[in-house]
């Protein structure tokens, strides 16, 4: 039986007071909430923390609220199942509720929260693997060790974002909300990720991410188009969010963010660019995808030949513009049997 | 630290002492001696050890007694109410759903969880609730076909739902 | 009346015996034992692929608070092990040298698995790292670098060559000649129940272990051996297990050590293996590399066939010179091949140990024959399916290799399969990018001949019948999901004329039931059945006895049914179940039988002949309609029909469950399923990285059972565990073909091949995805082997059998 290493357990009854009990413990101390990214972590020891700050007990991250007009919030611990099944989010943010049904398994997204899974850890298939796995293979910088085994020239850890919902609230324009010690702070999404794959979010240690902000739906829409082996269980090994806001036939805005190709969500903003004022003609996504392609940079660390990923960038992107601009995509490949 | 913990399992308060670091999954079949929950990875890849907290379906091996205080935890132990079996344990023992039967109880309460929901699924729909689930030995078919006779006979559609324990009801099977 | 109709327990879909226990939650896995006092054992693995120990240091992980023992190589005599007497290449922790990275070298026992775990990673281990070698190129081509000392030539654990008639003169006759090379990557079980072992070691110095195996019984003769115990004083008791699928059906280093440490801390001590070290335990799918070539003539008839296989066996033999033969033996049972040649080699590799995983040899082999024949069918503009039904293999005839074929029901799957899949519609018919594959297969039930030679039965049943009526079956069988308890029941109830619940099975106990071999070849209800039937028959009799000279009739017009012996005619002159029981227990004293089965003897008078003989193979057919997207290479199956010929369904919900779930686990092979390497490790030894199929990726199954009564089974029974996943792998590839004109000939299809086929298209290239090229043949001189020829006793055996079936089940519709 894999089994979590010890630690204690506070369970605050408020963001101040978790805020409080962080900043007390410092470096040995993280946050929980659902758990199902940083338990398996613990278990496989790639995260030791001497305590542990349960967020399942905040009322404050509890819930859904907003409409479309004035935009929503979804709190941090809003669960996946319970953002996939919000009847406003799926009639107004349908991406949003597509990617987190998209997540894994339903069990999972019974447990894991919207807030956990921005914040997921990144992934790297000489990381995620046991102890002794780590061991045997020689440890990397990202835990215990201190060179990068997919890339050894590499000076920094290029484990992958894996995000299922962070491209989407990207593309939207989402905003995040953080309370740390020093107060709380609104940012886009897209500033809560840097390129490492072991500091690969912006906020500091003790700070709390709340809630997630989206913007008022004012003419966007967008959709989500994941590549993985199986309908469930797995990871993306490449995700795609689009949002664009139509004005009529022509599209006046926007944003492709590619997922699982990078240290963190990566915007393909030449791509974006060739949109903006045009209709969207079959030709046109065919250029569009080509060049949203570019950025694309995967690795050989995770499932999936890697050039099969890089390739499978451009069918992804144009499915997702086809989609969007009501064009046939065939049938949805396997790792998309999603209710959404 | 060991760590006192009242919880609710199958419907009664339970009294556990155990370190806070244990899963539910340890502390059900350690402590509790409810061996009917099951493991096949304990990293949240398989679905085996799954149980229902509050109706909803969750994994054992990713939860701490903690996390559940003052919520209803039900294991297969709990799903056979006063020694009648669910409908569901019914359909999967006569139509033999269960081959070698490890990853039963975490499919028995999954699709427990969907029937009450949704108490007349289409099969996409229980392919769907099921894909949280491997099983290895039956290619799902009759796992499949189980949750469906148990949906029937749930409705009181199939008069066969008062047949009772054991073999009687046998015969009924492989309808298709 | 027609004959099934005359049986009252066999043939209907009845629950599993045990089927209440499972859904209730009861059933006791091997982990779900706890004992009191018990300690919990962790075994430290190999870091490296390929090294000498040089020292090993325990002294800090036996400071550990709470461990109670630390034990290395040094604490066993030095024996080896492995399931195959001729491959004792296994220690229970090494010694001098590990070979794969999850070779065990120490254990420790602690008052928990925690602690146990610390303390492994407190053992200090010195290594001498050495070069590895992780293919089967490698393995040939690094003469320098020995894995093991033993075998057949430098890293080549067994060779063999076989030839039956003169292949190159067939070629010479034939319209056409061709040759393919085809690659099956290797691929484990994966159980849902990780291994488990307990073990008990008594104040009478007798040890008692619970494991989750297939096979107690060469687990009690291993154990035995290696701790240096009588066999009297060891008993082992095989849990259900939680799947096995033939991983659980070697003797594994933790149940000795679960052993040693009751020996040495006088508390049980139990051992769970995480799911990483059971990717390690592994004994799966052999990666076999296959070249075959055939020579056909205008119309497809085979005319001769070479067949070439090198298996990658991993670190050790395990079952490998069986599965070596086995890649080789069972092309000829389905078709008529008059003239054949084999050759196979078996190579080590620094991996985990490969070994019989479901189909056991022959999934790799029958990939490449059933590709071959559609590309064959192809080239001369056949109907693939027609080529094949023209040729089938006849009944009661043997074999250019010397297999006795008894019945076979492969022509009625392969119409009732065609029938059902609308494939005349479909073939080559389809809009582009959807497809149909076709492919058929044979597998044995129950090997010939035990994996130690002796004379004795393979499977032994013991009946009792209490007072009350009630009826206890001991067998040495194992329950691994696929009903095996559930059919001795069955069997019994039918004989006795009782109800299948009125029967308690008690199975698997070295100490209570008489040996059966395990489960494993498709053995168990062929031979516990036929065992089981001749225990119950012999108690039938004595109950037929007494009875008839109460109701004063002859014992011939008795009949048992419904609780109740009567007289046939007058059927309410009779007695009770339990009131017959009490005459004949007064009459004769205690009420018990045996009864005990081996197979027949069959095969040739040539070495290696062991393999491939059985009392008679089982038929399947598929067809599968597959999806391809041109422009991701996904290869999506929509439906599967197959038609199995099972002999007879002792259970037709148990038939098709069993073929069900082959047909699932054929299609995570072909799709997505395998055991890859990088740096020496297993790349990805964990359940999400592992790909299993999911409901989502697991199409509609259509089954259809063919009944052909084999004289040899049970009440007509042959298998139906193992043989219906052979079809399924081949008929994907070849759906792929009519689907987008790609052939992949190598299995796992994945998109990105599927995708470079249809590059080569593109570019006007041959659109074949698959290995370029075979190592330089080096096998031995061939054995040759004369052709059976005319056989008149085979001819008169067959006469015989169909007298036999006739009387006993009126003739066959
Ligand atoms: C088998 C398996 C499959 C998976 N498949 C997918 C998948 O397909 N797609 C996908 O996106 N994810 C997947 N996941 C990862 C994970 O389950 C989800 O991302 C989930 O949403 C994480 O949420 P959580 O609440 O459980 O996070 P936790 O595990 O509780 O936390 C994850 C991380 O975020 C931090 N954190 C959590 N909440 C906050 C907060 N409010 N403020 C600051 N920091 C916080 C934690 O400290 C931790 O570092 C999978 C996991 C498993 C085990
Ligand atoms: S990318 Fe390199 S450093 Fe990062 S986890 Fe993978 S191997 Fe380690
Ligand atoms: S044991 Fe596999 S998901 Fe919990
Ligand atoms: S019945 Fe064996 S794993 Fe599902």
């Amino acid at each position: 039986m894999m089994r979590l290493p010890p630690f204690r357990y506070l369970a605050p009854r408020s963001v101040a007071e978790a805020v409080r009990q962080l900043a007390d413990h410092g470096p040995d101390a993280m946050v929980v909430a659902g758990g199902t990214d940083l338990y398996p972590n613990m278990k496989r020891r790639q995260f030791e923390p001497r305590v542990l700050v349960g967020l399942r007990g905040i009322r404050e991250l509890a819930g859904i609220r907003g409409s479309a007009r004035q935009g929503m919030v979804l709190a941090a611990g809003a669960t996946l199942t319970q953002v996939s099944n919000h009847p406003e989010v799926l009639r107004h943010y349908p991406a949003v509720a597509r990617a987190a049904d998209l997540v894994s398994t339903p069990q999972l997204r019974n447990m894991g929260t919207i807030g956990g899974n921005v914040c997921v850890d990144t992934r790297c298939n000489y990381y995620n693997q046991s102890y002794a796995w780590r061991k045997a293979i020689g440890f990397c910088m990202k835990k215990d060790g201190d060179i990068c085994l997919v890339a050894p020239g590499s000076d920094r850890c290029l484990a992958i974002s894996s995000s299922d919902t962070a491209p989407v609230l990207w593309s939207l324009g989402a905003s995040v909300r953080l309370v740390g010690p020093k107060g709380e702070r609104v940012i886009p999404i897209s500033a809560l990720y840097q390129d490492d794959g072991i500091q690969y979010l912006t906020k500091a240690a003790d700070e709390i991410l709340t809630e997630i902000v989206l913007p008022p739906v004012d003419g966007l829409r967008a959709t989500y188009w994941k590549l993985r082996r199986r309908g469930s269980f797995d990871f993306p090994v490449l995700g795609v969010g689009v949002a664009l806001r139509m004005e009529g036939e022509v599209c006046r805005e926007a944003r492709i963010v590619l997922g699982a190709v990078a240290s963190q969500p990566r915007e393909a903003a030449d791509a974006g660019r060739l949109l903006v004022g045009e209709r969207l003609t079959p030709e046109l996504i065919d250029r569009v995808a080509e060049a949203a392609a570019k950025p694309s940079k995967p690795l050989d660390n995770t499932d999936l030949v890697y050039h099969y990923r890089k390739r499978m960038t451009r069918v992804y992107v144009a499915r997702a513009l086809r989609e969007l601009a009501g064009l046939p995509v065939g049938e949805f490949p396997l790792g998309m049997t999603a209710r959404n | 630290m060991p760590e006192f913990l009242t919880l609710r399992v199958n419907g009664e308060p339970v009294q556990v002492i155990a370190p806070v670091h244990k899963t539910l999954l340890e502390v059900l079949r350690e402590d509790l001696g409810l061996t009917g929950t099951k493991h096949g990875c304990e990293l949240g890849e398989c679905g085996t050890c799954t149980v229902l907290v509050d109706g909803e379906p969750v994994l054992s091996c990713l939860v701490l007694p903690v996390e559940c205080q003052g919520q209803e935890i039900l294991t297969v132990e709990g799903l056979a109410a006063s020694g009648r079996l669910h409908p569901l344990q019914q359909a999967f023992a006569e139509l033999g759903a269960a081959q070698c039967g490890y990853c039963i109880p975490g499919i028995l309460l999954t699709s427990k969880a969907l029937l009450d929901a949704s108490p007349q699924p289409t099969r996409d729909e229980i392919r769907e609730a099921l894909a949280g689930n491997l099983c290895r030995c039956t290619g799902y078919t009759k796992i499949l076909e189980a949750v469906e006779l148990a949906a029937l006979r749930m409705a009181g559609e199939e008069r066969a739902a008062a047949g009772g324990l054991g073999a009687r009801a046998a015969g009924q099977g492989g309808g298709r | 009346m027609s004959p099934k109709e005359e049986l009252a327990v066999i043939g209907k879909p009845l629950p599993k015996v045990d089927a209440w226990e499972k859904v209730a939650g009861d059933t006791r896995f091997a982990d779900d034992l706890f004992l009191p006092r018990m300690a919990y054992a962790k075994i430290l693995r190999s870091c490296h692929p390929h090294a000498l120990i040089k020292r090993i240091e325990t002294s800090r992980a036996r400071a550990l608070p709470g461990v109670y023992a630390v034990i290395t190589g040094a604490d066993f005599p030095p024996v080896k092990f492995g399931i195959m007497p001729t491959s004792q290449d296994e220690e229970v922790l090494c010694t001098e040298k590990v070979r794969f990275v999850g070779d065990p070298v120490a254990a420790v026992a602690a008052v928990d698995e925690e602690t146990a775990e610390r303390a492994t990673e407190l053992i200090d281990v010195e290594y001498e790292v050495l070069p590895t070698i992780m293919s089967i190129e490698q393995a040939l081509a690094q003469e320098k670098v020995r894995i093991h000392e033993y075998g057949d030539g430098p890293n080549i654990h067994k060779a063999v060559s076989l030839e039956f008639g003169d292949v190159e003169e067939a070629f010479r006759q034939a319209h056409l000649v061709r040759e393919d090379v085809f690659y099956f990557e290797g691929n484990t079980h994966l159980p849902m129940e990780q291994h488990a072992a307990v073990a008990r070691w008594g104040p009478d110095g007798k040890l008692t272990l619970w494991s989750s195996t297939q096979t107690p019984h060469y687990v009690h003769r291993a154990m035995a051996k290696v701790l240096g115990l009588p066999m009297s004083h060891v008993r082992v008791i095989a849990t259900p297990n939680g799947g096995g699928f033939g991983g659980k059906s070697d003797p594994f280093s933790h149940e000795m050590v679960v052993a040693r440490f009751a020996q040495l801390t006088g508390r049980p001590v139990k051992c769970t293996l995480t799911r990483e070290e059971v990717f390690y335990c592994h004994r799966g799918r052999h990666p076999v590399l296959m070249w075959v070539k055939t020579g056909v003539t205008k119309t497809g008839e085979i005319l001769g066939m070479h067949f070439r296989s090198w298996l990658d066996g991993g670190a050790y033999g395990s079952y490998g010179v069986a599965s070596t033969y086995y890649t080789g033996v069972l092309q000829t049972s389905t078709y008529k091949v008059p003239v054949y040649k084999f050759e196979g080699m078996r190579v080590f590799t620094n991996k985990p140990p490969c070994g019989p995983k479901r189909g056991h040899g022959t999934p790799q082999p029958r990939y490449a024959l059933e590709c071959h024949l559609d590309k064959i069918a192809a080239d001369l503009g056949l109907d693939p399916v027609e080529l094949r039904r023209r040729q089938l293999v006849d009944e009661f005839s043997m074999t250019a290799n010397h297999l006795t074929i008894t019945t076979c029901g492969l022509g009625e799957c392969i119409d009732k399969v065609v029938e059902a899949s609308g494939w005349r519609d479909k073939f080559r018919k389809l809009p582009p990018g959807r497809g149909v594959g076709f492919a058929a297969s044979a597998y044995i039930t129950g090997a010939g001949l035990p994996i130690y030679w002796n004379k004795m039965p393979h499977s032994g049943v013991i009946v009792k019948i209490d007072r009350g009526g009630g009826v206890t079956v001991f067998c040495g069988s194992t329950d691994i999901g696929q009903g095996s308890d559930s059919v001795l029941a069955y069997v019994v109830a039918e004989v006795l004329g009782i109800a299948p619940e009125d029967i308690r099975v008690v199975t698997g106990d070295t100490d209570l039931t008489p040996v059966d071999l395990g489960s494993y070849s498709s053995r168990v209800t062929i031979m516990t059945g036929n065992a089981a039937k001749e225990a119950a028959e012999k108690l039938q009799g004595l109950l037929f006895d007494a009875a008839a000279k109460k109701l004063d009739v002859p014992p011939s017009a008795l009949e048992a049914r419904a609780r109740r012996i009567f007289v046939r005619d007058d059927p309410d002159k009779g007695m009770s179940f339990p009131d017959a029981a009490q005459l004949a227990e007064a009459a004769y004293g205690t009420l018990a039988a045996a009864g005990s089965y081996t197979p027949p003897m069959r095969g040739g008078k040539f070495k290696g002949s062991g393999v491939g003989p059985t009392p008679a193979y089982s038929y399947s057919a598929c067809v599968v309609e597959v999806a391809v997207d041109p422009e991701t290479g996904e290869v999506r199956p929509v439906e599967i029909w197959i038609a199995h010929d099972v002999g007879r369904a002792i259970n037709p919900l148990l038939v098709e469950g069993q073929v069900e779930g082959s047909i699932y686990m054929g299609l995570g092979e072909a799709l997505m399923e395998e055991q890859v390497f990088r740096k020496g490790l297993h790349k990805i030894p964990s359940m999400l990285e592992y790909k299993s199929p999911t409901t989502l990726e697991t199409p509609e199954i259509r089954t259809v059972l063919v009944e052909t009564l084999d004289p040899e089974g049970p009440f007509g029974a042959k298998e139906s565990g193992q043989g219906p996943l052979l079809p399924v792998i081949p008929a994907i590839a070849n759906a792929v073909y009519d689907a987008v004109g790609v052939r992949v000939d190598e299995v796992p299809i994945t998109p990105e091949k599927v995708l470079k086929g249809l590059d080569l298209r593109a570019q006007g290239k041959e659109p074949r995805v698959g290995p370029e090229r075979v190592p330089a043949a080096r096998f031995p001189e061939p054995i040759r082997v004369p052709l059976p020829g005319e056989d008149s006793t085979l001819e008169a055996q067959a006469t015989i059998y169909r007298r036999a079936i006739h009387r006993r089940e009126g003739p066959r519709s």
